[in-house]
């Protein structure tokens, strides 16, 4: 799919959480929580509604800062320069951030604008070719899912932050992403994914929350 | 600078999806303009002389309606994280949203001018100037607004405080608009307003997004 080299990123070393703790109100969601991700490496959060998996995503994405402890990348503060990290990663979230009123081409052409990328092979990879010029409203659930995860087939990034990536999804649109999964390890790239669904990423470890 | 083009082509093309969002704070403005006649009698004296304050704060009110939704709308979707995690530094983001909300509200309401105008017997030799003091009116209203959506999002009754929150900032520019326009009526150079109206609009240019840019980002 695309490789390390042509995706420009040079040595990728390691995503390391150290004692990362979440509040929510005067409630801590998790605390002392720590782990070290590498590149090509998977992380699959697990844990029970509300244990924090999509908190945790957050946080990891830069969108919340922790309470306590520290997020390195490569050693150094990753959430110091907020930009610099979000340009790293690609965050899909529980919600599909579709305009409805845009067509499925529209929606990605505005994300390749900002990232670049080739928009005709990113709706190729989720299968959704057929359907680009029709407005993301009457897509239906799992091909709007598709279509937020075409995003992450856009451009390389070198971190992939996946919540419930498999939610609406058919069994040949969960192989796909198992594709796109196995490719972006292939290359050099990391990911964490909060699931409760059975997900195509062998040799994943696992944190409970 | 690539990527706040395309936030704002993006606000372009979401405004042109939906232009009824657009005429209706054009017809808000025509009709808050057309409530004054019936109000105050048709005498034109009247109408003329209140017609610069009625304009400015009519634009205002209208270019405020479609504020609430600048990111309210943007955060229910969940395209607000990933504009936040495009790149593009929360300030510049705001900015694009705060130019966006000019280009899609504010910039049809001048088109509307000569309507209300003429509605509220302004004299044709000041709607020139009404268009122009409106044009930095609201692109003032816009700045502080975008600032102002930022902190009231995710707020209970957002939509409530909002106007408490930007309406007192924008007085300045009503002031300034209200003062230029008169004078064109009144056959006096209308610059010296315009251009302490223009000095706002570049204070409010570089602050209001810093303001809804660490606003966004939860700082």
């Amino acid at each position: 799919m695309f490789s390390c080299a042509a995706a420009g990123w040079g040595e990728f070393g390691v995503l390391e959480a150290r004692d990362l703790a979440c509040w929510r109100g005067d409630r801590a969601i998790f605390a002392g929580l720590s782990f070290q991700l590498e590149a090509g490496g998977a992380l699959l959060l697990l844990g029970a509604n509300g244990a924090g998996k999509s908190s945790l995503l957050r946080l990891l994405a830069g969108l919340i800062p922790p309470a306590e402890g520290a997020l390195l990348w490569d050693g150094a503060d990753a959430l110091a320069d907020r930009v610099a990290h979000a340009a790293r990663l690609r965050y899909l979230s529980h919600q599909d951030a579709l305009k409805p009123s845009l067509t499925a081409r529209e929606n990605l052409l505005f994300y390749s604008r900002l990232w670049g990328g080739d928009v005709a092979g990113a709706l190729e990879a989720v299968d959704l070719t057929d359907l680009a010029e029709l407005p993301a409203r009457i897509l239906s659930s799992g091909q709007k899912r598709r279509l937020a995860l075409a995003r992450l087939a856009l451009a390389p990034a070198r971190l992939w932050l996946l919540d419930e990536p498999t939610v609406g999804l058919d069994a040949a649109s969960v192989a796909r992403l198992g594709g796109l999964l196995a490719a972006h390890r292939a290359a050099g790239g990391a990911v964490i994914a909060a699931t409760h669904l059975p997900l195509p990423l062998p040799g994943a470890r696992e944190l409970a929350l | 600078m690539s990527g706040f083009l395309a936030v704002l082509g993006r606000e372009v093309r979401l405004a042109l999806r939906h232009p009824a969002d657009t005429l209706a704070a054009v017809l808000f403005f025509v009709l808050v303009c057309a409530l004054f006649p019936f109000g105050i009698g048709p005498s034109p004296e009247i109408l003329a002389r209140i017609a610069p304050g009625a304009l400015l704060a009519a634009a205002l009110l209208a270019a405020l309606l479609p504020l609430d939704r600048l990111f309210g709308a943007e955060a229910e979707d969940g395209s607000l994280d990933q504009l936040l995690l495009s790149g593009l530094p929360p300030s510049a983001l705001a900015g694009a949203k705060a130019l966006g909300h000019w280009v899609v509200t504010g910039l049809p309401l001048l088109l509307a001018t000569p309507i209300a105008a003429a509605m509220l017997n302004l004299p044709v030799e000041a709607w020139g100037t009404a268009a122009l003091a409106l044009g930095l009116a609201t692109g003032v209203l816009s700045l502080f607004g975008a600032a102002g959506a930022a902190l009231t999002l995710g707020a209970r009754r957002g939509g409530v405080l909002l106007p408490l929150l930007v309406l007192p900032l924008s007085i300045p520019a009503v002031i300034f608009g209200a003062a230029a326009i008169e004078a064109a009526a009144g056959g006096i150079s209308p610059r010296p307003y315009l251009l302490l109206l223009g000095a706002l609009l570049a204070i409010a240019a570089p602050m209001a997004p810093l303001a809804a840019g660490a606003a966004l980002r939860g700082d």
